[in-house]
């Protein structure tokens, strides 16, 4: 639904500019609509459908159809040695997971969120991540560890945090972070093909979103390469950063902006690890401003290695100092209104893209 | 005595029983008579490696009575939760322990407020029993501030440590090694009190929990281990989580008791039992069978992986609210309309808290900052928005 306005949007005020940076091949006119959860599930298909080493294991994925119905149908098609109902023991099951990757299987985990994957985040660390490295190219770990990430709304404290930092610290991993259903289906099906350990972090709250697809995207080779981000939406005046849910807020932001005559850069960052450098500066370069915008928690996250990056890469370019926007400095908490201000609002871009061009009212208590 | 030698706990009628009775004139004010009466539990306990309390159990009619509006007070106060979350006031995760009741019950009147508890995310009558009120509880489940957590913690975060309530967790099992370390401060600090860590038949399989078992064994911590095998890990059956269900057995060298859970006076032998054990001993662990009406959680119908004739079967056959109602009226402590009236009274205290509960408002946002530290240190934190929402920490 929004990437049908954004493109509305882009067909009446930008003829002569097209959203294809990363993407090698340009699109059809998008004719379909599909959700992200339609996005995964037929991703997930496709790759089990085309590999039979590929398989998934995880809680309540087979009889149950998925926590999130990501699976729906799969154990019917692929029976129950390829789609495994595991009991509530992420240690054990992560754990197993990686020990088929090093046999030469491809697993697919599933955390029911990624809250629990801090049982099994020995594994996903000291097991996957680092076994290329340490033998030096024998044990390579084709694992893809998948779930939702992130808040959901009204699930408290431990239900709530965002993991893409704490996993993108660790070298050896990948991190991967799909907004639309487009970067769903292309980077579930690259993460799958990928022989490295691969963290995908997904968005509960957009496996209901339907966004456009074109014939390229539904086509069962599609796949998007790892470590290139995609600008959403080009513009001229400030680069706001920004992955999963994150995304759509950003351009909500970016259409509120046009109309005080900011035009925002919106860069779907898609992968966090590798995270796309060269993407980023080049971006900051044109408009000299930067907005990072993160759910997770600020200190050590993602933005801040971003704003490492640019001040490294590009610091004679910045008119203004990094903004960063980021879940708020707490645990999650329960009441709506207060959980309402522990998460990035799209008033808070704004707010921030208007600062960063001197837009803004001068703050008020900076003493 | 001749009269409770004829009770049984299954769905026997009370008729024949109260014929007699009557003729014996057994009646007496509600709820101050403490003349023992002798009942069997439903089933035989059975042990592993340890030896079996007896199935017959005292009690008298102001316990009766007592666990009748207790239990009856907490299946209210579920369905009730039920009918908030769709009409939107309870958001996130709710999920609900009607059927399980007598677990609460039976515990809370083996222990004193001394003795810990602590357990998983279904913790709205555990709270209850731990002495919380209505109102706290829907106050937080709705995000108010006069809920238990002031609206911050939600459904799965209910705490009374004024009453030894530890909350209140929402990753399944970590519950119980932190019961053991409760057990183990209980010993350290010669309180002579023990800890209840209560966990699913979902989380007992976890890692985590042999190796609670191996420590607290190893250190005869005063540690109670009580699985409530509800039969279901979301949508998971036992038999295809777990290669042997028998859970009582799992401690190996920890001794174990199967219970049934849907009786409240079995629960309650059976948790004086594991007291006393458990200061002498260290570790048993109490397997209850029971049942919960609702699925998982308010996001899972619960028909999916279990029928409905399973479920209407429980509540026909082992339903605790109805067994003690049974036994009430067998032993004639009380009328129908007696027992109408005290569910009537107690679906009134629950609208009355819903209804003060909805009038009450939401945290401040001032309250976004608070407790994130105990002491604070003069930090900074911020909002979403660094330069915009920013506070030193209390």
């Amino acid at each position: 639904m929004l990437g049908v306005v954004r493109q509305k949007m882009l067909g009446q005020s930008f003829p002569k500019i097209r959203p294809a940076v990363s993407v090698l091949r340009s699109y059809s006119s998008a004719a379909k609509q599909m959700t992200v959860r339609e996005a995964l599930n037929s991703a997930l298909d496709e790759e089990m459908s085309a590999d039979p080493k590929v398989f998934l294991m995880g809680e309540e994925v087979g009889e149950y159809q998925g926590a999130y119905k990501i699976s729906k149908g799969l154990l019917e098609k692929y029976g129950p040695e390829r789609v495994r109902d595991t009991p509530i023991t992420e240690a054990v099951f992560a754990g197993i997971g990686v020990g088929t990757a090093y046999y030469g299987l491809k697993p697919v985990v599933e955390f029911m969120t990624f809250n629990f994957s801090m049982q099994a985040i020995d594994h996903i660390i000291n097991s996957a991540a680092k076994s290329n490295y340490m033998s030096a190219g024998q044990m390579s770990v084709p694992i893809v560890f998948r779930g939702p990430n992130g808040a959901a709304a009204g699930v408290g404290a431990q239900h709530s945090q965002c993991y893409a930092a704490w996993y993108a610290s660790c070298p050896g991993l990948k991190v991967l972070t799909p907004y639309s259903s487009e970067d769903a289906r292309g980077m579930l099906k690259a993460a799958i093909r990928d022989p490295d350990p691969v963290v995908f972090l997904e968005n509960e709250l957009l496996y209901g979103e339907p966004f456009p697809v074109s014939d390229e995207v539904l086509d069962s080779s599609f796949c998007l390469p790892i470590g290139k981000a995609k600008i959403e939406r080009v513009g001229r005046d400030v680069t706001i950063t920004a992955f999963s849910k994150m995304v759509g807020h950003a351009l909500k932001a970016a259409e509120i902006l046009e109309k005080d005559g900011i035009d925002a850069e919106v860069i779907n960052l898609r992968s966090i690890r590798p995270l796309d450098r060269s993407a980023i500066n080049a971006s900051v370069r044109k408009t000299n401003r930067l907005i990072t915008v993160e759910e997770g928690f600020p200190q050590h996250g993602v933005g801040a290695e971003i704003c490492a990056s640019v001040v490294e890469e590009s610091f004679a370019y910045l008119d203004a100092p990094v903004e960063r926007i980021a879940g708020a400095d707490i645990p999650m908490p329960y009441a709506a209104n207060l959980e309402r201000m522990a998460v990035p609002q799209v008033e808070d871009i704004v707010r921030a893209a208007k600062r960063a061009c001197y837009r803004s009212v001068p703050l008020a208590a900076a003493a | 005595m001749a009269l409770s030698q004829l009770l049984s706990s299954s769905s026997r009628s009370g008729n024949r029983l109260k014929s007699l009775s009557s003729a014996i004139s057994l009646r007496h004010p509600i709820s101050t008579d403490t003349t023992p009466i002798t009942v069997e539990t439903s089933v035989p306990f059975t042990s592993h490696q340890c030896e079996v309390p007896s199935r017959t159990v005292q009690t008298n009619a102001k316990e009766l009575l007592t666990f009748f509006r207790d239990m009856a007070l907490m299946r209210r106060m579920e369905i009730a939760a039920d009918s908030l979350y769709k009409a939107k006031l309870i958001r996130g995760f709710c999920h609900l322990y009607d059927g399980q009741e007598a677990v609460a019950v039976g515990m809370e009147a083996a222990i004193t407020k001394k003795d810990s508890i602590i357990t998983a995310y279904r913790d709205h009558c555990t709270f209850i029993a731990r002495g919380g009120t209505l109102l706290e509880v829907f106050a937080e489940l709705m995000g108010r501030q006069a809920g238990c957590s002031r609206g911050k913690g939600g459904s799965m975060h209910f705490y009374k440590k004024d009453s030894n309530f530890y909350g209140g967790h929402g990753i399944v099992g970590a519950q119980v090694p932190l019961g053991c370390g409760l057990a183990f401060a209980q010993k350290y600090c010669k309180d002579e009190a023990v800890t209840f860590a209560l966990y699913g038949d979902g989380a007992a399989n976890q890692g985590q929990l042999f190796e609670a078992l191996n420590i607290s064994a190893l250190w005869d911590l005063p540690a109670i281990l009580v699985c409530e095998n509800n039969h279901y890990g979301m949508g998971t059956a036992e038999w295809r989580a777990a290669k042997s269900p028998a859970y009582y057995k799992r401690g190996d060298y920890v001794p174990g008791l199967k219970v049934d859970g849907m009786d409240v006076l079995a629960v309650k032998q059976a948790c004086t039992f594991a007291k006393e054990h458990a200061l002498k001993n260290g570790p048993i662990i109490l397997e209850m069978d029971t049942y919960r009406y609702h699925g998982h959680s308010m996001s899972d119908p619960g028909s999916t992986y279990r029928t409905r004739d399973e479920i209407t079967g429980v509540r026909q056959e082992r339903d605790p609210v109805e067994r003690i109602r049974k036994l009430i009226l067998s032993h004639d402590l009380a009328t129908e309309k007696e027992l109408k009236d005290t569910e009537k009274e107690v679906r009134k205290e629950v609208d009355d808290a819903i209804a003060q509960a909805k009038e009450n408002p939401v945290p401040d946002s001032s309250e976004l900052f608070t407790n994130v530290y105990a002491k604070g240190l003069g930090v900074e934190s911020f909002g979403a928005d660094r330069k915009e929402v920013r506070a030193t920490l209390p």
